[in-house]
């Protein structure tokens, strides 16, 4: 499985989302991305690259494509 | 006093400050009960009398050495027990300091250190482990508090408000924390027999004692006994409590 595919799949099982609803997406724009969901996606973010994501990144992870960018942080290329 | 038993067998375990007092009996104590203690010293060598137990105990000691109030260090701690592990069943944050001084004495300097290391540092850790017991939806996290911390004590404003502060966030944390069936407690010790406590001199050691109904300081076997039944599974329905261990102690 690739990085992206990775992480893709952190968003769509923790998120319970569509693939074609990633683009764009933004926290609180869904009901499924409230505070427990995120708490959901950052620990499936953390289990799929095996990092321990730093507090700041947890609270800035506001978008899909937010998200990308604070990966490259970890050394995670997507 | 419980010298070994095995409630706490395949139980990952980290307490912090565990290279003397009542860190180095929690540490001593949950080894002895078969629990892999992960077990944190600021300095190398401070932990020599502990790991000296691997090989002695049903459980085993392994040494951690970072300071708590070092974010990274404690979240790169924590890797390392994720890597080993896989999971962290228990915390202890035992690690804290005391600054005495009275008001109009106490520096902005001892206050902030004081805080950096006895409330910071306790919810930067209760944070870290929260993340890898989410995954496993169960962890019980014990903080250690102070009786001063609920009754207050002269000359000790800042350490007493930050014990206040560990017994606020172990409530508000098992609240939010209890639908992950992760627990937390804290331990609240009354007059201790530590080398902390000794260094107050004799003469004020027997004021302290004659406060305390049982007539006599507690040990920090006795304060790690009752740390070993909220690690363990005895207490699996116990969460957002205070447990004095003080001797019935009247400050």
């Amino acid at each position: 499985m690739t990085n992206l595919e990775k992480y893709k799949k952190a968003f769509l099982e923790s998120l319970e989302v569509s693939e074609d609803q990633l683009e764009g997406l933004e926290y609180q724009k869904i009901e499924s991305w409230d505070s427990v969901g995120h708490m959901n996606l950052v620990a499936a973010l953390e289990e799929a690259f095996d990092i321990m994501m730093d507090t700041d990144d947890i609270i800035d992870l506001s978008s899909y494509e937010k998200g990308k960018e604070i990966m490259r942080k970890y050394d995670i290329e997507l | 006093m419980i010298s070994s038993c095995d409630l706490l067998k395949n139980k990952v375990c980290l307490v912090t400050g565990a290279s003397r007092g009542i860190g180095y009996a929690v540490a001593k104590r949950f080894a002895a009960c078969g629990a892999a203690v992960y077990a944190n010293g600021r300095r190398e060598e401070s932990l020599k009398e502990l790991l000296s137990l691997n090989g002695n105990c049903s459980g085993s000691v392994i040494p951690l050495y970072f300071d708590v109030t070092d974010s990274a260090a404690a979240k790169k701690a924590m890797m390392q027990i994720k890597k080993e592990q896989g999971k962290l069943d228990v915390l202890v944050n035992n690690a804290g300091i005391m600054k005495d001084a009275l008001i109009g004495m106490i520096s902005k300097e001892d206050m902030h250190q004081v805080f950096e290391v006895n409330v910071f540092a306790v919810m930067d850790m209760l944070q870290l482990a929260v993340k890898l017991m989410s995954r496993q939806n169960s962890g019980s996290i014990i903080n250690l508090a102070s009786i001063v911390g609920t009754n207050g004590n002269r000359g000790q404003m800042v350490y007493s408000a930050s014990k206040g502060a560990v017994i606020s966030l172990t409530k508000t944390a098992a609240k939010e924390l209890a639908s992950r069936h992760i627990r937390v407690n804290a331990v609240a010790p009354g007059v201790i027999d530590t080398d902390m406590f000794r260094s107050i001199g004799e003469e004020k050691m027997k004021e302290k004692i004659n406060l305390i109904g049982m007539n006599r300081a507690g040990t920090p076997e006795e304060v790690a006994d009752t740390c070993i039944y909220l690690a363990s599974d005895l207490s699996v329905y116990v969460t957002g409590q205070v447990i004095g261990v003080d001797g019935c102690e009247v400050i």
